[in-house]
């Protein structure tokens, strides 16, 4: 492969998508409705501050249509030391879409010699979305909820979007997807803001377990198979995410509240 | 109508040739040397800003002297380049051996067809997962191409470092004796540099993703502090 170089005028500079496009690498929209395709769509995702950052949380399904097409995808991904992204929408320009804001930020921190600040970050993510509007008017949506800890201020943060790119920061939780009104009831009721780690996992453990039992396209822990949903948490330290086994045993718990009410 | 004067090729490439090099003399030298734990980047570098290494991609670092903007325009390239094919391909299927190619490419076309040749010298290294398999490729600012085995030295003053190193380094050098033996081979006898004057970075072979890391002047500082193994 030659060498991207450009002159000083018409530079993309740190941006990797304007790059992409510079070289005819970017993806092109759907010029007629895609959505009678089936294609798999991925589903629910949440996420909450606690008093030292945030907890991030998605399920594992993905459905076309009535089947399940995938039982262990995982739609929340680290997006670099100390941010996560998650997505609701069509899986595939969903992925497509996390990879490339990954990519954009490694991209950007090698390119200027420094990280994008947080809120830069979540803006970035916002300009995807918009540029996939397109897409998502043939049928192709793809949601969005961003999280993470901001250096400079000292504290967890999170962001929603909509469709069009519209970026919204909330202060106590966000969540996306066919689910994200019963999981988004169930932190509604649970969250306090000084919330510890602890308690803030097992909140978003029980909001997905409460989604999962009422939406059909959202996915519960598969202790048959071992896929539980996928849960991390950002702080100071950066990211962290939690293991199965701790996953498996907070399930148990909760599994053990339900019988002991019925 | 006048011809124009007639001069023979030798003589455009010798002229080019001695300019470029003169450009990089003028700049301070860096030197590239494997260890035990990896790769360490070792740069005579007053500034805390400007860099002259900094990373390419998961295992591959950059290191140029010279002319800082025209190095630093190629460090770009060279990222735009390896995350374009990490991209289109696998993150495994960056290597730094096209990298070298393309750079030697661009940089041989650059000396031969443009006005006047990068004032350049740049190096793209390669920490492997086996501690036999590291590469450094140097790259000259004729698009000359050499793979060096043990460490690798650019810029000016060159050859006077590479003979120090020749006296100090071995294969399987603990960091903190192989930044020691770097520094000195900088200075040389009649210099002192301590932390403040040196930007150093490390290929960690040991990390899981992105194995490039600054070390901070404090942290450079305590290494070169160590006292040398009592002698035998």
């Amino acid at each position: 492969m030659s060498m991207p170089m450009f002159a000083a005028g018409d530079d993309p500079g740190a941006s990797f998508p304007e790059l992409l496009r510079r070289m005819g690498l970017h993806a092109v929209a759907p010029t007629s409705d895609a959505s009678d395709l089936l294609t798999p769509h991925a589903t629910t995702c949440i996420a909450l501050r606690f008093a030292d950052g945030v907890v991030m949380a998605g399920d594992r399904r993905a459905t076309s249509g009535n089947l399940i097409s995938h039982r262990s995808m995982e739609k929340l991904v680290q997006a670099d030391a100390f941010s996560g992204v998650a997505i609701a929408g069509a899986a595939g320009p969903a992925m497509e879409m996390i990879k490339l804001f990954q990519l954009q930020l490694e991209h950007y921190e090698k390119v200027e010699g420094s990280s994008l600040s947080l809120e830069g970050k979540a803006n970035q993510l916002s300009m995807m979305v918009r540029s996939n509007l397109p897409a998502a008017m043939q049928g192709l949506a793809v949601v969005p909820i961003f999280g993470g800890f901001d250096l400079r201020r000292n504290t967890g943060r999170l962001w929603t979007y909509d469709v069009t790119g519209g970026r919204y920061e909330e202060h106590e939780f966000v969540s996306t997807g066919s689910g994200s009104l019963h999981a988004g009831t169930v932190i509604k009721l649970g969250h306090r803001p000084q919330i510890t780690r602890d308690e803030a996992i097992n909140l978003a453990c029980r909001a997905l377990w409460e989604a999962a039992d009422a939406d059909s396209a959202t996915g519960g822990p598969d202790a048959l198979r071992g896929i539980y949903p996928v849960v991390a948490t950002i702080t100071a330290a950066g990211w962290q995410r939690i293991g199965d086994d701790d996953l498996a045993g907070r399930y148990v718990t909760i599994a053990s509240e339900m019988r002991s009410r019925t | 109508m006048s011809m124009p004067y007639y001069v023979a090729p030798e003589q455009i490439m010798k002229d080019r040739a001695d300019y470029a090099r003169k450009g990089i003399a003028r700049g301070r030298a860096m030197v590239a040397l494997r260890y035990a734990g990896g790769i360490a980047l070792v740069a005579e570098n007053p500034s805390n800003t400007l860099r002259k290494v900094s990373e390419i991609y998961d295992r591959i670092a950059f290191a140029g002297v010279g002319k800082y903007n025209e190095f630093d325009q190629l460090r770009v390239a060279g990222v735009r380049a390896a995350d374009l094919k990490g991209f289109q391909y696998s993150r495994d299927d960056v290597d730094a051996r096209s990298l070298a190619n393309s750079y030697a490419q661009m940089l041989g076309q650059i000396f031969t067809h443009e006005m006047k040749p990068m004032e350049v010298e740049i190096l793209v290294a390669e920490v492997a997962h086996d501690d036999v398999s590291d590469q450094l490729f140097h790259i000259l600012y004729d698009g000359t191409v050499v793979d060096e085995r043990r460490f690798s030295v650019l810029g000016g003053d060159a050859d006077a470092i590479t003979a120090r190193l020749n006296e100090s380094w071995t294969e399987g050098l603990e960091l903190d004796a192989c930044l020691r033996a770097a520094v000195a081979a900088l200075a040389g006898p009649d210099r002192q540099l301590v932390a403040d004057d040196l930007e150093v970075a490390l290929l960690d072979r040991a990390a899981t993703r992105r194995c490039f890391r600054r070390l901070d002047d404090d942290v450079v500082e305590a290494y070169l502090a160590t006292s040398p193994p009592s002698a035998e």
